[in-house]
């Protein structure tokens, strides 16, 4: 356009920048990025945990990866961990345990990891539930949604790679069963056990196969995925919940600079602070209770990590179901760990195309939906939850038997029933709650907000007072039409886009908005119906 | 079009510009970026307590995390820490790794804490509002591309030189198979492995600590891990097994598998100890009702009938591995395995 050199500036940063500028031509995108408006809600706040949570695996998993030695060979542990001294164990298993007693600060780092991978698994389930329940996924976001799904997946199979390479009595059972999951899929699982295994279970390789996996194939797809997640949140900009202002063409929300940065920063360093002290404070996965794996023990009890534990629920509830055919065999063990998490992943990537079908809803969708306003997706979702929390607590049936007292095939078949009788009954409960919840807000947009005022009327009877949220026909009826946005049921909640009024529990400060005034009293009188007479002509 | 910087011309001259003043600018910046700040809000009035009183609380925050990075380095430095060496007289080292947890976590913690103040606090509450432009391009924009694509495309020929294209498709194919084909390099042929154990006929029953076993050995109601007498036979992963000793009506009632009648010795049977279901080793065992528990997923299987699966997803019973005892008094086994052992796989007809 003009000159490629600029006006030279009076500061050094400025200097600094101008001359960054004329290298790079940077001005126009930088203040677009510093321009770009993000809306304001705790929900858009879940997958930013995960986000932080993967760079806090990434720190805290290189670190790890300086001592940790992925090897099977046999030795006998030397180190400072004295009940297990002198017992043979794997360069693996021996190095976890350096890496807990003779790493100074080590075991903080270890158990780091592991809580930041339990958070990270956990934050993208509740950001998908979110997506969900909202209909972030609509046109244009499928593809995002998709990404998201496989990124779920991913991370699952990460932390199971991870939590198999310390060796570990538990995580060698754990290997164990993922080789039994191989040999059970039809026509190919002997040969690709064999494959992964180097042999029959458990071989000499497997550990430093999974942690090549672990530490570069799998994280290098998960920080694409991640990166395309982003960049297609910037593109096709963030969605927003409906309320005063906001339309399908706009974003309304803060601007990415100063006070968006600054609360995200914030927030990354209370999320690494928490995990920092769980890793600190709580322990987890006492590898050196466990001992060495040897494949004629176990301890009872054994979980793996909870984001598999629906797995290991439906392992357990699958009925022994052996298949023949002409010669060959397909072991009960095929349809709950490798059909069922199959179809159930494959559904969820589907959804928004499926919906979009049933629906024949082709529009752009960047208001978002309250999980009340669209009963049927809400009853879904609740249903697939309900199949989910109850596989997964099956996954612990022992336990609740062994601390309820209750018979083991009893919780067995609990989960055999529960898993087919709850799901209709958690979508029924849902949709009839969404209705529930329907109704009360226009209740509120037509009558008013409670204001806890009872008033007694000149013949004695009582009325509770309702403050209307606009204009009130002859009726007393409201004329708001519902927008899909929050409807205020509380006084200290009646307000536009200011800040809302703090308090909890009650008020902080003097809520703005007037209950009722002698001024409105003149106008209309209260009848006994709690409406206003109407005026006389 | 907001959004898109203005054309030459349109927009303020370079001497307008020399006349803007920052506030100006950033409203001219926000227009060509199709943002407006619709409202403002001071949370604090400027020199107000309020706003000395948020100060302090965000400093507080800042010096807070400061201290107690220093105290993490300190500790991280200066405890004592290796618990199990015997140099650990005070019990300090066992506060080690939760000092550390706490120091780091607060530092990080409160790091955060006063940036969101400071946000919260002390910046400006504002609600902009920003245009969007997304949706299908501009028809001329979609036109031109479209046009530019096909008109690349039909000039390679590549829709009328039919040898070219099905050549193309042969070799793309060949070469994506070709890309796959070295991961063959981990094909490992199964071969018998699956049918075999190490068991051997007459070969001595051990337990983990490597003595025979007689059968006084074990009182009834009682069962005994083994192992097979080769080297490593501790650490087998299909030679595992379970000897067990049934009470005396149990015995009575043992109802052996057709064609596995003389695999028991008197009151002794012995079973694979690998689940049939997802391999792991059945390590439960009620003395009482001689039921043989897998503690993964809860199969159950009954050692007074040929530990036949009588609940949860295992469908097979455990193998039994026939023994008896040697002119020396000790278990042996009187051959290896008859069927594979642990978890079914397709090859296996049942």
């Amino acid at each position: 356009m003009s000159s490629r050199t600029a006006a030279r500036p009076a500061t050094s940063v400025g200097r600094g920048a101008s001359g960054l500028d004329e290298r790079l031509t940077i001005a126009a995108p930088l203040r677009r990025t510093l321009n770009k408006v993000f809306p304001d809600h705790w929900s858009f706040l879940l997958g930013e945990i995960a986000l932080y949570s993967f760079i806090i695996l990434l720190l805290t998993g290189t670190y790890l990866t300086f001592f940790f030695d992925a090897s099977m060979q046999e030795i006998a542990y030397e180190g400072s961990y004295a009940p297990l001294r002198g017992i043979e164990m794997s360069r693996a298993y021996a190095t976890s345990l350096d890496i807990s007693f003779d790493v100074r600060g080590g075991l903080l780092i270890r158990q780091i990891h592991h809580w930041a991978a339990l958070l990270f698994v956990a934050s993208i389930v509740v950001h998908l539930m979110r997506t969900f329940f909202t209909g972030a996924f609509r046109k244009p976001r499928e593809a995002n949604w998709v990404i998201g799904v496989g990124l779920l997946v991913l991370g699952l199979l990460e932390g199971v790679f991870g939590y198999s390479l310390t060796d570990d009595l538990l995580s060698g059972t754990g290997l164990r069963i993922i080789n039994a999951i191989f040999l059970s899929i039809p026509v190919v699982g002997t040969w690709l056990s064999f494959a992964i295994f180097d042999g029959e279970f458990p071989g000499t390789v497997i550990i430093g196969r999974f942690y090549i996996l672990h530490v570069l194939l799998i994280p290098g797809i998960l920080l694409a995925l991640i990166s395309a997640h982003l960049l297609l949140v910037v593109k096709n900009k963030h969605t927003q919940y409906p309320g005063a202002g906001r339309t399908e063409d706009n974003v309304v929300g803060k601007r990415m600079f100063p006070v968006f940065a600054a609360k995200s920063t914030g927030f990354f360093m209370v999320v690494f602070g928490i995990l920092a002290a769980l890793g600190g404070l709580v322990q987890i996965n006492p590898i050196w209770l466990y001992g060495p794996y040897n494949p004629s023990q176990v301890s009872a009890g054994s979980q793996p990590d909870w984001y598999i534990g629906f797995l290991d629920g439906s392992t357990r509830l699958f009925p022994p179901w052996d298949i023949n055919l002409f010669g060959y065999n397909i072991p009960p063990l095929f349809w709950p760990t490798i059909v069922l998490p199959g179809l159930l992943f494959t559904l969820l990537a589907l959804y928004p195309f499926i919906e979009a079908t049933l629906t024949k809803d082709r529009e752009y969708h960047n208001l978002l939906q309250r999980p009340r306003d669209v009963p049927v997706r809400t009853a879904i979702g609740a249903m697939a939850l309900s199949f989910y929390v109850v596989l997964w607590i099956s996954g612990g049936n022992d336990l609740i038997a062994d601390k309820f007292n209750i018979s083991l095939n009893a919780m067995t078949w609990i989960g055999r029933i529960g898993l087919i009788v709850v799901p209709p009954i958690a979508y029924w409960v849902a949709y009839r709650m969404c209705l529930g919840l329907q109704m009360h807000d226009r209740e509120v947009l037509e009558h008013g907000v409670e204001t806890g005022i009872i008033r007694r009327l000149p013949h004695g009877e009582f009325i509770e007072v309702h403050q209307p949220l606009g204009q009130v026909d002859a009726h007393g009826h409201g004329s708001l039409q519902y927008g899909g946005a929050p409807v205020p049921k509380r006084m200290n909640h009646v307000g536009g886009m200011t800040r809302a009024v703090k308090g909890f529990f009650t008020p902080l400060e003097e809520p703005p908005a007037r209950p009722v005034t002698s001024e409105d009293e003149k106008q209309a009188e209260l009848t006994g119906s709690g409406r206003p007479k109407a005026p006389e002509a | 079009m907001p959004g898109n910087p203005p054309q030459p011309g349109s927009g303020p001259s370079d001497a307008d510009l020399a006349r803007m003043s920052r506030e100006d600018l950033v409203t001219l910046g926000g227009e060509m970026d199709g943002v407006k700040v619709i409202y403002a809000e001071q949370p604090v009035e400027p020199g107000s307590a309020a706003e000395r009183r948020a100060e302090r609380q965000v400093a507080a925050a800042f010096t807070g995390a400061g201290l107690s990075a220093l105290a993490f380095m300190v500790i991280f430095v200066a405890w004592p820490w290796q618990v199990e060496t015997g140099g650990d007289p005070s019990g300090l080292a066992v506060l080690y790794t939760p000092l550390l947890g706490l120091t780091m976590g607060s530092a990080l913690t409160l790091v955060g804490v006063g940036a969101v103040l400071w946000a919260k606090k002390l910046m400006p509450y504002e609600v902009a509002v920003q245009e969007r432009h997304e949706g299908a391009s501009p028809e001329i924009e979609r036109q031109t591309t479209a046009a530019t694509l096909v008109s690349g495309a039909t000039s390679t020929g590549i829709a009328r030189r039919t040898v070219v294209k099905r050549s193309l498709g042969f070799g793309g194919l060949m070469l994506g198979l070709m890309a796959v084909f070295p991961l063959g390099g981990l094909i490992k042929k199964p071969g018998n492995a699956l049918y075999e154990t190490p068991w051997e006929p007459g070969m001595r029953l051990l337990t983990l600590k490597g003595l025979p076993i007689r059968p006084q050995d074990m009182r009834p109601g009682s069962l005994q891990t083994v192992f097979p007498a080769v080297a490593g036979g501790a650490r087998s992963a299909d030679g595992v097994s379970m000897l067990i000793r049934l009470l005396p009506q149990q015995a009575a009632d043992f109802r052996p598998r057709e064609g596995q009648e003389d695999f028991h010795w008197n009151d002794f049977v012995a079973y694979s100890k690998i689940c049939t279901h997802a391999g792991c080793p059945v390590s439960l065992y009620e003395q009482e009702t001689a039921r043989i528990l897998c503690p993964c997923h809860q199969s159950q299987f009954v050692a007074t009938d040929g530990a036949r699966s009588i609940f949860g997803p295992a469908t097979r019973s455990l193998p039994q591995l026939p023994v008896e005892v040697d002119d020396d008094g000790y278990f042996v086994a009187k051959s290896d395995y008859l069927e594979p052992i642990g978890p079914a796989f397709w090859e296996r007809s049942s």
